[in-house]
């Protein structure tokens, strides 16, 4: 059975698309993608609108025979990318594991955008998704007018991505409660989706997979069940590599975040956000960056994104109540805060951060000080 | 095959199979072509001293991996090795040709020469790597002195050996990986520990301007071929070449043609050695042809196919090999392990994966299949739950991969990304497992009985002549002064040797004197001990080296702290310096990652020692020290909040830990801050200070821990009032505060044991006042409390030594003066005595006194006599008790008469200052 489930507004011009506030990944790279498809004499997997190497190289950038530039989208380690493709292209489904930061998000609405060419059919999890978000739901005024009907079905995002053979995405599965997660059980094996309602079902086509991006370090988050994550290929996106890198990502966000909340720029401010890059950095992988001393990692998750915060919320500190320089003070308690989450465990951990690798480090006292303060 | 095949095969003249060391998939064509061309002799790079050797390969004892060891007869440090898995193509032909009863020629530049070559020529050599080791590590050796050097070069030599040998990725590898680090470093992003990168990057080599020139022709017909990874074009073309129906010489051909043509553009590609090795191959060539006829078959580097096809006369030949230097030089076979086939495990003969080539090796089809079953197989057995669901996954997850990477098969690579992408749920940790256990492999060779003697065994016998120490069958007792050269050597080498398990020598007690320059040993040499030796010989080939080696090996894979500790230990009497700095790194390392406290404070006081032992041999202790405060520090931070919720022998474990950290940190500071005079050590004493200074205030906020278990906080209290770092009065304080009728009994008597107990008792028997308090508690005991109380209580004294216990009953029978009575001292301001003498008092006993003791006319009567007495001598006796009890022992003038109210004073003040200085001296 077929049924159509597109939304008219997917028929609004491309032009509108690409004006609006942040386009879709098929939209801001409808070019690229149309010359790689253009240039693509590989064999592609059904309903797939490229081969699975112009996946790979729409994401990881490079240059076409003609001499079209393709962006890179994701700058990391290859191999990741072409596990991620592999895995579509053989019809597992994808789970993208990574602390926040780390462009999960990013890359699934890139794959999607370059296999489906749709990047839209989008499940977002919260603790409050429901089932129907996954499987479908109802039109209750035509369920009481007409009573169950095809009609009165609402299908989910999931739903149609198996009727069209299109790629879903459900974003940040972990945060769904568990027992909505396994509605996925089915659709993953026996790639159906039974409608006892009205005694059909909805069978996958070919072309249909699923990406699904999970935060597996954060609290408050849902472990998979061990039979949905059998369903799934792995793949886990590693933080940024070099330190240098990852100051850059900090350093280039707080900028954009200190400009929306009108903070005025701080001119040393780099040698901070130097210092939260590098004692996430050392924390998170617990060994110093000179790679003599190994340390305990505390409980936190100490992603790109919490240094981000620490160091804008240090700039608001500066900007209100100091003088408008970033200094060891302004920093010193965001830190503290990010990396103390167990008020037991992680206060040793930081204390022995402190006393075996701060205190040493030349050019670290006054620093060293704001923290003995902070944490006293 | 057909006689003609048989006829083609030697049509150019001998068949030449040019292989890479170690590449199952040369190995299996290696197979497939002698079988075609049965040849009438097998020729195989490799030094030709070995040929004597070689039908011991024959043994069923002998397995793979083994190596050839090489090593001067007169200086084992000096070797090389030529390691062999079961997988190596010139294994292959050994085995085939003893199979076939068709003899097996190694044709290589004898080790005589290639031995002498790092000494002869100390600048480094421009050629192949297997030289570059030896004299890029020589330079540093030799200026780090004789001794010293031995481990060095044995590492030179070997990890020179191993690339020697196998040429690491063959003479299509690895020779034809030219300076080999280069390349593989940079794929492997710069990891090093690579026996290339040791090997010859260790050295000037890396940048010698020679570099330059040296050409990775691999990369360069990689590069050619579309392929950024030389490594991997090589598996793709040669390696992963399933056994096939096809022309079994068909890809020695392709591959000579290929290296003929970059020999003939690059030349020697920058290693002139090679030259002189190839005229020496050419000749044996020639010789063997002369003797076995035209079919000959050579196995060798891919790389020298095209030198030895080469037509040169034989006089230009042996005028390249005038003059070389040589060595006495002696052969054995030795075990070896896929561990150190990887080059990650040190020596490194240039292949990462040992046990995926010897799974490609052995697989009779389907390699992919059978090895994720098998990777599944060991997740299994870890308890991870794996289906077959899983591998028919993964195995289509990396057969799809290799499509998308443009590889033939699947390689090591894709079923990597497979594995963690679908049997490890994306996690690298089982990984690891993985890597470990299946990809490098737990497989160690061995070698029988037959085998010539290991240089180590050699090594150790020139040892035992000259230290003259016999190994004798008889068991007997060997006593040590340290102070003589002699014996300083004797007991270093029985401790190198028990740390290579070799147990010739047990320590044993020492009779007499307990003093450091003295050991006892208990000898006896059995039988089975020679065959330790020899398995000791994968470690090195001097005794030195070997327990270097095994250190540092032992350090990195021992798992409890304190093991490591005494590995530190050991290596210091066992003068490893050099171990030391693995030891120590590895010590940082568990420490760091340790959460248990108790295991940190178990590890301090083991490590002070050492630093101390160490500063007494006048060894350089510094890293010693720096871990030592890492862990002093770590120890600081963890020890108050691992004092929380504890029961009562767990709190009892606690209060040891303190006192052993409080011993050591007054050790450890005193180290620091002692050689003042030490140029560069400006620091020192701030740190000792710091350390101490730190210390106290752990123990301060321990003892106003209301969650720390009385014991704990006792103690803590004690130690502090011994240091002088706490006002007696306050001390007072925090005892009222801890006997308070708020605190529940059992509490309160857990505190006193913390406090009064390990020669607390002085401390009652001179500050009344403690004891006054003491007393006024306990008789505010409920009746009920009382029986819980008991047992800590008669713990706690029963422990003190006869005197002070009489000394403590008399003065509580005396009573502390009027207001001695329960209720009525808490009352007071400072419990149980009065400020001042009372004098009138005194005076109105001082005619009965007369009366009794006699006409004196000492004004001032002694008011207890019997006590001071016994309170004399335990001072000396006490040498393993803490500081305090000396401090106190000795600081009362036993005797003298003096009013109690001012004694107590007195003594306190000076009771102060003798214990800082007894604290002192502890160590010295």
């Amino acid at each position: 059975m077929t049924v159509s489930v597109r939304p008219t507004t997917a028929e609004t011009d491309r032009d509108d698309k690409a004006q609006a506030l942040r386009p879709h990944a098929e939209h801001a790279f409808a070019a690229e993608l149309a010359a790689l498809a253009a240039q693509d004499d590989r064999p592609r997997p059904a309903r797939w609108r490229l081969s699975p190497w112009a996946v790979a190289t729409y994401l990881l950038g490079g240059t076409l025979p003609d001499g079209t530039v393709i962006t890179p989208k994701y700058v990391g380690p290859r191999r990741i990318v072409e596990v991620a493709v592999t895995t579509l292209a053989t019809d597992r489904a994808l789970l993208l594991l990574g602390v926040p930061g780390t462009a999960k998000t990013w890359v699934s609405e890139h794959l999607a955008a370059a296999v489906s060419g749709d990047s839209t059919l989008l499940v977002q999890g919260t603790a409050g998704t429901p089932e129907e978000a996954i499987r479908y739901g109802w039109n209750y005024a035509r369920l009481l007018a007409h009573g169950p009907s095809r009609d009165a079905l609402v299908p989910s995002p999931v739903m149609r991505a198996m009727a069209e053979g299109m790629t879903a995405r459900v974003e940040e599965l972990t945060r769904i409660p568990a027992d909505v997660q396994d509605t996925l059980i089915t659709i993953l094996s026996e790639k159906t989706l039974p409608v006892p309602e009205l005694g059909e079902e909805v069978q996958a086509v070919r072309g249909f997979n699923l990406i699904a991006t999970a935060n597996d370090r954060d609290r408050g988050v849902n472990d998979l069940s061990s039979a949905l994550r059998r369903r799934f290929n792995t793949v886990v996106l590693p933080l940024p590599e070099s330190a240098d890198a990852e100051v850059d990502i900090v350093t280039r966000r707080v900028e954009q975040l200190g400009r929306s909340l009108d903070l005025p720029a701080a001119p040393d401010g780099i040698e901070e956000i130097r210092r939260v890059v590098t004692v996430f950095r050392e924390l998170r992988g617990g060994i110093t960056a000179d790679g003599r001393t190994k340390l305990k990692s505390p409980s936190g998750t100490l992603s790109t994104a919490e240094a981000i915060s620490v160091v804008t919320s240090g700039l608001a500190l500066a900007a209100h109540f100091g003088d408008g320089v970033l200094r060891p003070g302004d920093i010193a308690a965001g830190i503290l805060g990010a990396v103390v989450r167990d008020p037991a465990a992680d206060r040793v951990v930081w204390q022995e951060y402190l006393e075996t690798v701060v205190r040493e480090r030349e050019g670290w006292t006054d620093f060293y000080r704001a923290c003995r303060e902070a944490g006293a | 095959m057909t006689g003609t095949e048989r006829g083609e095969a030697y049509d150019p003249g001998p068949l030449l199979l040019g292989v890479r060391h170690h590449g199952p998939g040369s190995a299996r064509a290696v197979r497939a072509a002698l079988d075609a061309a049965r040849p009438a002799a097998v020729l195989i790079e490799g030094p030709p001293e070995a040929d004597a050797l070689i039908p011991l390969a024959a043994d069923p004892d002998l397995r793979p991996p083994v190596a050839l060891l090489a090593h001067a007869v007169d200086e084992p440090g000096r070797s090389a090795f030529w390691p062999f898995a079961e997988f190596s193509p010139e294994w292959v032909a050994i085995r085939w040709a003893l199979e076939h009863d068709v003899p097996a020629r190694f044709i290589d530049l004898p080790a005589t020469h290639t031995l002498a070559w790092g000494e002869a020529l100390p600048e480094v050599g421009p050629g192949g790597q297997e030289e570059d080791p030896r004299s890029g590590t020589g330079g540093g050796e030799e200026a780090r002195g004789g001794g010293g050097g031995s481990g060095e070069e044995t590492r030179g030599g070997g990890a020179g050996g191993a690339e020697e040998a196998c040429e690491a990725g063959a003479r299509g590898g690895a020779e034809a990986r030219g300076g080999g680090a280069g390349t593989e470093e940079a794929r492997e992003g710069g990891a090093s520990g690579g026996a290339e990168a040791r090997g010859g990057g260790a050295g000037t080599d890396g940048f010698a301007p020679g570099d330059e020139v040296r050409v990775d022709p691999l990369a360069v017909l990689a590069e050619a071929a579309g392929y950024d990874d030389p490594e991997r074009w090589w598996e793709d073309v040669v390696e992963h070449r399933g056994p096939g129906t096809r022309d079994p010489f068909a890809p020695f051909a392709a591959v000579a043609e290929a290296m003929g043509a970059l020999r003939e553009r690059y030349g020697a590609g920058g290693r002139p050695r090679d030259l002189v090795r190839e005229a020496h191959m050419r000749l044996r060539l020639r010789d063997a042809r002369k003797e076995y006829g035209p079919a000959v078959a050579v196995v060798c580097g891919a790389w020298h196919v095209p030198a030895l096809r080469e037509k040169t006369t034989v006089t230009a030949d042996r005028a390249l090999l005038k003059g070389l230097p040589k060595t006495k030089i002696d052969l054995t076979w030795v075990p070896w392990t896929h561990r150190r086939l990887a080059r990650s495990g040190g020596y490194g003969a240039g292949i990462d994966s040992p046990g995926w080539y010897a799974h490609l090796f052995h697989a009779p089809d389907r390699p992919v299949e059978r090895w994720l079953t098998r990777v599944a197989g060991l997740l299994r057995a870890e308890d991870r739950i794996v289906s077959s669901a899983h591998v028919i996954e993964a195995v289509r997850l990396a057969e799809t991969l290799a499509a998308l990477r443009g590889r033939p098969l699947p390689g090591l690579g894709e079923t990597t990304d497979a594995v963690r992408a679908v049997l490890c749920e994306g996690s690298d940790v089982p990984l690891a497992l993985v890597h470990d256990r299946l990809v490098v492999g737990d497989v160690l060779g061995e070698v029988p009985e037959s085998a010539p003697a290991v240089p180590l065994q050699r090594d150790l016998t020139r040892r035992q002549r000259s230290l003259r120490l016999r190994p004798e069958a008889l068991e007997r007792e060997l006593e040590l002064d340290l102070r003589g050269d002699t014996d300083a050597g004797r007991s270093r080498l029985l401790h190198r040797l028990r740390l290579l398990g070799v147990g010739w020598g047990e320590p044993a007690r020492s009779r007499g004197s307990t003093g450091t320059f003295r050991e006892t040993w208990r000898l006896c040499w059995e039988p089975e001990l020679a065959v330790r030796v020899a398995e000791a010989g994968v470690w090195g080939t001097t005794v030195r080296a070997a327990a270097q080696a095994k250190a540092e090996a032992d350090a990195t894979s021992a798992t409890a702290l304190a093991d490591v500790t005494a590995l530190a230990e050991q290596c210091l009497l066992a003068g490893l310096p050099e171990a030391l700095t693995v030891v120590m790194r590895a010590l940082a390392d568990r420490a760091a990652l340790d959460t248990d406290v108790g295991h940190l404070a178990q590890a301090l006081p083991a490590l002070v020692r050492s630093l101390r032992y160490g500063d007494v041999r006048g060894t350089d202790t510094g890293a010693l020290a720096g871990v030592a405060a890492g862990l002093a520090e770590r120890v600081f931070v963890g020890l108050p909040p691992a004092c929380a919720g504890l029961d009562a022998d767990a709190a009892d474990e606690m209060r040891a830990h303190v006192d052993a950290v409080h011993t050591a940190v007054g050790l450890l500071a005193e180290s620091l801050a002692g050689p003042r005079d030490r140029p560069g050590h400006g620091d020192r004493d701030s740190r000792g200070g710091g350390l101490r200074e730190r210390w106290r205030a752990v123990l301060r906020s321990l003892s106003l821990r209301e969650a720390a278990p009385g014991v704990v906080r006792g103690r803590a209290v004690r130690l502090l009032l011994d240091d002088g770092a706490l006002r007696p009065e306050e001390a007072a304080r925090l005892m009222g505060l801890a006997l308070s009728p708020g605190t529940p009994p059992a509490a309160a008597a857990a505190w006193i044991e913390g406090f009064a107990g390990g020669g607390g008792g002085m401390l009652l028997v001179h500050d009344e006042r403690l004891l006054g308090l003491l007393d006024g508690w306990l008789t505010g005991v409920p009746a009920e409390a009382f029986t819980d109380v008991l047992p800590l209580l008669r713990r706690t004294f029963s422990a003190y030594e006869p005197g002070v216990r009489r000394t403590l009953g008399e003065l509580v029978r005396r009573g502390p003066g009027d207001r001695s009575g329960g209720a009525a001292a808490q009352g007071a301001a400072i419990p149980g005595f009065a400020v001042e003498a009372d004098t009138a008092r005194a005076d109105a006993v001082l005619p009965v006194l007369r009366l009794l003791l006699g006409p004196d006319p000492d004004p001032d009567p002694d008011p207890y006599p019997a006590g001071p007495a016994p309170v004399t001598p335990p001072g000396p006796a006490h040498g393993t008790s803490h500081g305090p009890a000396h401090g106190t022992s000795r600081a009362p003038a036993p005797g003298t008469p003096r009013d109690p109210a001012q004694g107590t004073a007195h003594d306190r003040t000076e009771h102060g200052t003798t214990e800082h200085d007894s604290l002192a001296g502890v160590g010295t």
